[in-house]
Order: structure tokens, then C-alpha cells, then sequence
């Protein structure tokens, strides 16, 4: 038995490179020893994806991208398909576990320096997926075709029409109508469940395949760089430890507890209290009737703050597509001569605080209705929101640094 | 700053929830309660689908999920329909609607989900005589609403009690404090606590079964959830000591 | 906290291979077990829903109208069920085709149901009910009578039945299928029952002693 599967592993071996693959992701992949809690969510990240395609592959069999029948068809999957309820919320439920799990696995980048040079690439492609992640969940909101589907979407395409010139004519290209219609609804569909998933597979490999070419490897809590001490004789790192076994069996410890919280709230609150299943949308899309108060979902609110914020309606869309274009640039903001948190001052310790508590503010406004005093207060939350960016490439050389340790502490 | 962040979130929703007009009185219902969803679909057929449709729902999933037979469902449920297979249909046309009350009265299948049972609730609860209204009838909580009060011969007709309240700017106004029966004064105090109770019950009744029939699925998610994650806690302990064993390499 | 130790050049017991082993191999099971209760709902998911099960709800034919020879067809589960009111001389031609049939006896239980386990395959003699769908490939074949000049034109002798044009097999009036053809079985009578003298249903099984 284990002679036929050797012999079966080299006639694969000498015509598809299965052994080498399985060596240089995992096997002979050297991950730094000292990852931490906030380690586990790029895996994560990863099971919901796999959980969100294959949930949208079965939804998909039952949904109809029809404006006449796409919200009925959402209440057949829900009550007349064997266990279609609980395939829809695994998908609804997957949606917002997705955001929550790359929003954590962002915010370690910027605890631990992981976007620092030489893994610049590797950030910029993370950035790609979050921006690809949100056009899929946006054109994915659409497809219930209940009120907030429907506004959310005329909202949000209605912004490319503040591009000076070309703007209304794109909103039109972009609906392939005046308003957002059946039209709209059929295309959205074929984007959300053919061109974004292509995308988002594509650039997921892209990022892992960046992050595991020779010379960079992972990043880890210290920000130093594993590979600069290696065994003289074998090469390998000395605070490295082979992913797989080591962080294949953490990762699925990982999983066990995410798929704990993630079935408490799919089977006992899949609405969450209308943040990942709002209570508008259960009323079918009607052209003709605004919602009185809408906000898009609670993943985009901090950016439909910033939107709302500024008193102008092309500046206001500039400065949103600004609040996403400056996390690409963080490479070259941070000039700190440390990467981690751990080795940094105060100052960036008092910045990023700063800056948790404006993206989470901004969260929360954007989800409330525009009233002067939240304005006021959002443009406070902006302001601080820019301001950690670009004021970064000087308080980072400000800050005063500790020094790095020789090895990983653990 | 966790602890920062944690605080936050935790505040978030009584923050969001905090901003309504009228005070939602609590439904406090119990949809494993099949004794209150029978009673709940009863007034639904009698009273709503008059004018109120149920695309969504197949009668005979809602007989057996209310625990009725098919013939229990077919004669005290199914007025016209025929088959038990059906969808809780109405024959009325959104056109007639629009001549009579000025608006199609909407599908109740999701109503529960997109209004909520304390609203639903508290709106059954809340209709009361206004002479300036086509139908003669207003709501403190969907002002000015196109459906007339038809529970009317469960509840008896509400009359508005008024207060003077003044504003910040020393304006006083009237406003309306609470509702209470028109007959009130023909009845002793027993009788009419007995009466406001039997409706309040029966509105009750009739939130459980349009809550139900919002998420038929409800129930089975209920019961399957605990499984799953009894399952996830037994699977996470294996995993978790299987990484225990390995990492002893690396500690 | 120690900053020295790394996986490499480790030394294991005996015991830590053998506790190792049998984690692995825990972990593995109890996974797969979840990944086989996960698969349970998305396969389950796949079968007829409500909507369907309804659409496939048992139908009721009023016979009453059919002329003896004549067909009436109806849909049930979305498949033709044929109702043909037979002739007289029908019934008796009937035991005369038995050495040119596959299966004159219907001994293929699941072609029938067990009442219609009988020499014209049906609960009441006069009346045929079949799906009208061939046992080869899923065609519909056509009803032929036995004075249509089609009849012999398509098979020397042929006392009329149905014939499948995608293939051409073909059958007798009780359904029957003849031999040296491609369809291998009889076609296939469905579940039904009388409500009365000229009602039937499809869909329900037949209690023997009623109606």
C-alpha cells in the first residue's frame, strides 16, 4: 500500500509539481515561531471564502436574477428548499465574518509593520482583494431586491456621477438604465457570481504566492526579519518553524473557534440585530418609495461617513476614494526605523489609537442618520482618519524607537 | 484600547435604537408556543387575509408546523383555496385595493421581519377614532395609516386622551398622552382591564404567528443550532490538543 | 519565554509518535464527521423542494368524457399520463400478443404498482393509465390506433399501441413492450386510485377494496 503510493506520488511528481507546491507553501514553508491571536485571521479569511463560494454556488441554484421574482425567489430558498435557510444565512452570515476577519487581519498589518518593505506587494495585492471584496459584497447586496438593496445600490452607482463630464453618462452605463431596474439586478448577478469570484480567487493566490517568494516570507509580532539568521548548515531559519505542521494544526484550532462564534450567530441571531440582515430590506425594492433613513451595511460605513462629511458632492466622493487609495501608500508613509508596534514610541501607540477610535466612529455615524452635531462630529473623525496617514512619514521618524531585539521573543 | 473598542460596540445598539417617535410596548411572544400560533392564524385568516396576502407561505408547511392535520388546516384555515400545497393567496386585485384604501395593502409573509413583533404589536394596539380620517380611524404609531382599524369589534373603538406639554420655548401643546376604550365608563374596572387583556392576548397571538410566518425556519434553526455547536466544541477541544502536542517541540 | 528552541532536531519519544498518531488521526475523524454532517444539508438541497413536492401534488381526472378508443392526456410531476378508454376488442387482442412481448406478464414489479399487476395492467379493465414516457431514452411515444393506416405501415401486423419515433420501439395498448426493440421494459403505470365511478387520481395509491 504505501510502496503503490509512493510509487503513484512520483508518477505525479515527474509531471505536475505536486511535492515541490506542498513543500514550499507548507511543508518547507518557515513561518516565524512567535505569531500571536492576530495571526489567525488570514486563514480565516480564507475558510469564509471558501464557505461564501460554495453557499453562493447552492444559492445560486434557486435564485433568480429577476426584478420581478429575485425577492420572492430569496423567500423560496428561505422556506421551500431543504435546508435553503440555513445555506442563505451561511452566505449572509459569511459575508460580514469575511470583513470582520480582513478587517482584524488589516489592522495587524498596522500593529506589526507587515506592509513594510520588502512585503510592499504583498500589501498592495491585500488592499486589491479588500477593494475586490467590497464590489462583490456590494453587487451582492443588490440581489435580494429588497429597499436597501435597491437604494443602497442607486446610492452608491449615483456617486460615479459626480465624475465632472463623464459622470452621468457612466451612472447610465454602469445601471444600463436611468435608474437601477431588472437590467441592473441581471448584471450584478453575472458580476457577483462570475467576474468577482475569478477575481478574488486570482488575487488571493497572487497575494500568498508574494508573500511565500523566496527572501520574504511572513512578517511576525517583533517586525525583525527571521531570515536574516539561519542555520549555517541547514539554511533554515532559526525562529522558523514549518507551517505545516506547526500553523496547519493552529490554524485549524483556529477554525474550530471562529466556526463556534460564527454558528452562534448564524443560528441564533442571523440578523444580528439588522447589522448583517436589515430589517428595510424585507420590504421588496420599490422605485418609487425611499426608505426614510439608509445606510449601507455596517462594513462601508466608515467610508459613507467620510462621503457624507464633506458639504460637496464631488469632493465628498474624491475624499471617500482618497480614505481608500492612502492604505496603499502606507508603505512609503511609514518611516519608522521599526516595524512593530512593540518597538515603537508613543507617538505611533497615541496615532493608531487615534485612528481605531475615528474608523470606528465613522463606522458608527455612517450608520446613523446626518445630523448637524454627528457631521460636525464625523469631520473631527476625517480629519484624524487622514491625518494618521499623511502626517505619518513625520511622527514615525519623530518617535522614539527601542531597540530590536537579535532573534524573535517568545 | 481593546477595552476601548469593546465598550463601543457594546454601546452601538442601544445607541441606534435609542432614536424612535413613539415607544414600542414589548410583544413578549413565544413563538414555540403552538396553542398562540393556532389562535394567531385563525385571526389572520378572519381578519387580515380579507385584504392582506401571504405569498410566501404554503399552507400545508404552516399546518405542520403548527402541529394541525390536514383536515383541521382545511377547514378552519382554507377558505378558498383548494389544495393544501397552495400559497396563502388572495383573490382581491391591487387595483380595487388602491380605489378603497388608497395604497395595495402589502404582503404580510416578511412583515414581521422588516417592522418587528414590538412594532406590530404596539401598531395593533394603537388605533384610535379620528374624525378627520376617510375611514374615521388614525394610529399613534403609522400616522395617518390607509388601514381601517379592523380587530375593531375584538378591541371596541380607542379614544385619544389629550395633555397640555410645553416646549422649550414656554409653548404649551396638546398632545395625545394615551389611548383608552370609548366604553369605558359603562364598564367596571374589572370588566374593562378583562377586556383590554383579551385583546392584548389576541394581538399577541396574532404577532407569534406573523413572526412565525416570517421565519418558518426559525424553529429548525433553533433546535439544529446547539448541535452544530456542540459539535464545534468538541471538534475545537481535539484540535486544540492536537496542537498542544505539537507545539511542545516548539516552547 | 525561551528564544532558542526551535522544531528541528528535536528528539520524540516513542510515546509522543504514539499520542501524536492517535490525535492526528482524532482530529481527522471528528472533522471529517463535520465536513460529512455539512455536506448532509447542501445534498438534501438539491432534492424537490416544497414548491415542487406542490406542483407534484396528486391529480384528479374526470373520465367520464373519454370515448372508448380515445386518449386523454394529463401532466402529473410534469411527466404525460395517459389515460386511454380501450375498446372491447382491445382487451380480448390482448392475450394474443403475448409471445411477442418482453414482459407479458408485468413481472418487473417496479414497472406497476402491485394492483395493476394484471393482464391489461390496470384497476379497471376499460381504462389504461401509464406515463407516457418511453423506457429507453425518455421520449414520448405517440399513440397509434389499430385503424390508423400509420399502424401497419410501421410494423407488419401491428394491432396499434404506441410507438417512440426517437427510436422506434414500440408498445401494445396495455403498455406492453415488444420484443427485438431498444426499450427494454413495459412502460410504467403510476400510483392511482378511483374516487368514483369517473374519477380518478393520480398520485395516490390504490387501497385494495376501494371503489
Amino acid at each position: 500500500m504505501n510502496r503503490l503510493l509512493t510509487a503513484s506520488l512520483e508518477w505525479v511528481d515527474a509531471r505536475f509539481p505536486l511535492t515541490k507546491m506542498w513543500d514550499e507553501h507548507l511543508a518547507k514553508y518557515y513561518a516565524p515561531k512567535n505569531f500571536n491571536f492576530w495571526y489567525y485571521f488570514g486563514s480565516i479569511a480564507l475558510l469564509v471564502l471558501v464557505l461564501q463560494i460554495i453557499s453562493g454556488i447552492f444559492l445560486a441554484m434557486s435564485y433568480k436574477p429577476d426584478a420581478t421574482l429575485a425577492f420572492g425567489s430569496v423567500e423560496y430558498i428561505m422556506r421551500d428548499v431543504n435546508y435553503g435557510w440555513l445555506i442563505r444565512y451561511l452566505h449572509s452570515t459569511g459575508a460580514s465574518f469575511f470583513f470582520i476577519a480582513v478587517y482584524l487581519h488589516m489592522f495587524r498589518a498596522l500593529l506589526y509593520g507587515s506592509y513594510r518593505q520588502p512585503r510592499e506587494l504583498v500589501w498592495i495585492i491585500g488592499m486589491l482583494i479588500y477593494l475586490a471584496l467590497m464590489a462583490e459584497s456590494f453587487l451582492g447586496y443588490l440581489l435580494p431586491w429588497g429597499q436597501m438593496s435597491y437604494w443602497g445600490a442607486q446610492v452608491i452607482i449615483s456617486l460615479f456621477s459626480a465624475i465632472p463630464w463623464v459622470g452621468e453618462d457612466l451612472a447610465v452605463w454602469i445601471r444600463g438604465d436611468y435608474v437601477v431596474s431588472d437590467v441592473t439586478l441581471n448584471r450584478f448577478f453575472a458580476y457577483h457570481v462570475v467576474s468577482m469570484p475569478i477575481i478574488l480567487l486570482a488575487l488571493v493566490v497572487v497575494h500568498i504566492l508574494a508573500l511565500h517568494h523566496t527572501g520574504i516570507g511572513s512578517n511576525n509580532p517583533d517586525g525583525i526579519e527571521i531570515k536574516k539568521n539561519k542555520d549555517p548548515n541547514t539554511g533554515i531559519p532559526l525562529d522558523g518553524i514549518p507551517f505545516h505542521p506547526y500553523y496547519t494544526v493552529k490554524d485549524i484550532f483556529g477554525f474550530g473557534i471562529f466556526l463556534i462564534i460564527f454558528a452562534l450567530v448564524m443560528f441564533y441571531a442571523p440578523e444580528m440585530w439588522g447589522y448583517f440582515l436589515e430589517g428595510n430590506n424585507f420590504f421588496p425594492a420599490d422605485p418609487l418609495k425611499t426608505p426614510t433613513h439608509i445606510a449601507p451595511l455596517w462594513y462601508f460605513t466608515p467610508f459613507y461617513a467620510i462621503l457624507r462629511a464633506i458639504p460637496d458632492k464631488l469632493l465628498g466622493v474624491i475624499a471617500m476614494g482618497a480614505s481608500i487609495v492612502v492604505w496603499f501608500l502606507l508603505p512609503w508613509l511609514d518611516r519608522s526605523p521599526v516595524k512593530s508596534i512593540r518597538y515603537k514610541g508613543w507617538i505611533y501607540k497615541f496615532a493608531l489609537l487615534l485612528f481605531s477610535v475615528s474608523f470606528i466612529g465613522l463606522g458608527i455615524l455612517g450608520m446613523w442618520p446626518a445630523e448637524p452635531l454627528y457631521t460636525k462630529i464625523a469631520r473631527v473623525f476625517t480629519f484624524v482618519y487622514f491625518a494618521f496617514f499623511l502626517l505619518m512619514p513625520f511622527y514615525s521618524v519623530w518617535d522614539k524607537t527601542k531597540p530590536l531585539p537579535q532573534r524573535v521573543t517568545y | 484600547m481593546k477595552r476601548l473598542i469593546l465598550v463601543l460596540t457594546l454601546l452601538l445598539p442601544t445607541i441606534v435604537f435609542a432614536s424612535g417617535e413613539v415607544k414600542l410596548q414589548q410583544a413578549n411572544i413565544n413563538i414555540t408556543d403552538k396553542a398562540a400560533l393556532q389562535a394567531g392564524a385563525k385571526l389572520f385568516v378572519n381578519y387580515c387575509m380579507g385584504c392582506h396576502s401571504a405569498n410566501y407561505v404554503r399552507f400545508e408547511r404552516m399546518g405542520n408546523d403548527l402541529g394541525l392535520t390536514k383536515e383541521e388546516l382545511q377547514e378552519n384555515l382554507m377558505f378558498t383555496a383548494e389544495k393544501v400545497g397552495e400559497m396563502m393567496n388572495i383573490g382581491m386585485k391591487g387595483t380595487d385595493s388602491v380605489n378603497w384604501f388608497g395604497v395595495v395593502p402589502p404582503d404580510l409573509s416578511v412583515i414581521a421581519r422588516a417592522r418587528g413583533v414590538d412594532w406590530l404589536y404596539t401598531y395593533l394596539l394603537s388605533f384610535y377614532l379620528d374624525p378627520a380620517r376617510p375611514l374615521g380611524v388614525n394610529n399613534l404609531v403609522f400616522k395617518d395609516v390607509g388601514m381601517p382599524h379592523v380587530l375593531w369589534d375584538r378591541q371596541g373603538w380607542q379614544k385619544p386622551v389629550y395633555e397640555q406639554v410645553m416646549d422649550a420655548q414656554g409653548n404649551t401643546h396638546e398632545v395625545i398622552a394615551h389611548l383608552e376604550l370609548v366604553d369605558k365608563e359603562k364598564m367596571t374596572e374589572q370588566e374593562y382591564q378583562e377586556k383590554v387583556n383579551n385583546y392584548r392576548q389576541d394581538v399577541r397571538n396574532l404577532v407569534s404567528f406573523l413572526d412565525y410566518i416570517g421565519e418558518p425556519a426559525k424553529l429548525q434553526r433553533q433546535k439544529l443550532g446547539w448541535k452544530v455547536i456542540l459539535f464545534l466544541i468538541i471538534f475545537s477541544i481535539v484540535a486544540y490538543l492536537l496542537k498542544h502536542e505539537y507545539w511542545r517541540d516548539v516552547h | 519565554m525561551s528564544t532558542n528552541s526551535t522544531a528541528e532536531g528535536m528528539t520524540e519519544g516513542i510515546d509522543d509518535k504514539g499520542r501524536r498518531r492517535f490525535l492526528i488521526a482524532a482530529t481527522t475523524v471528528v472533522g471529517a464527521v463535520g465536513v460529512g454532517f455539512t455536506a448532509v444539508p447542501f445534498i438534501l438541497s438539491m432534492q424537490p423542494s416544497a414548491k415542487t413536492q406542490a406542483a407534484g401534488a396528486p391529480v384528479e381526472v374526470d373520465i367520464s368524457k373519454i370515448e372508448p378508443g380515445q386518449r386523454l392526456t394529463v401532466e402529473w410531476r410534469g411527466k404525460p399520463i395517459w389515460i386511454v378508454r380501450r375498446t372491447q376488442e382491445n382487451l380480448q387482442e390482448l392475450e394474443s400478443l403475448n409471445d411477442l412481448l418482453r414482459d407479458p406478464n408485468s413481472e418487473e414489479a417496479a414497472q406497476q404498482p402491485q394492483y395493476a399487476q394484471n393482464a391489461t395492467r390496470s384497476i379497471k379493465h376499460d381504462y389504461l393509465v401509464v406515463i407516457g414516457i418511453c423506457t429507453h431514452l425518455g421520449c414520448s411515444p405517440s399513440y397509434v390506433k389499430k385503424d390508423d393506416p400509420q399502424a401497419a405501415s410501421l410494423r407488419e401486423g401491428w394491432k396499434g399501441g404506441f410507438f417512440c419515433p426517437c427510436h422506434g420501439s414500440f408498445f401494445d395498448l396495455a403498455g406492453r413492450v415488444y420484443q427485438g426493440v431498444p426499450a427494454p421494459l413495459n412502460l410504467v403505470v403510476p400510483p392511482y386510485t378511483y374516487l368514483s365511478e369517473t374519477k380518478i387520481v393520480v398520485g395516490i395509491d390504490h387501497k385494495e377494496g376501494a371503489a
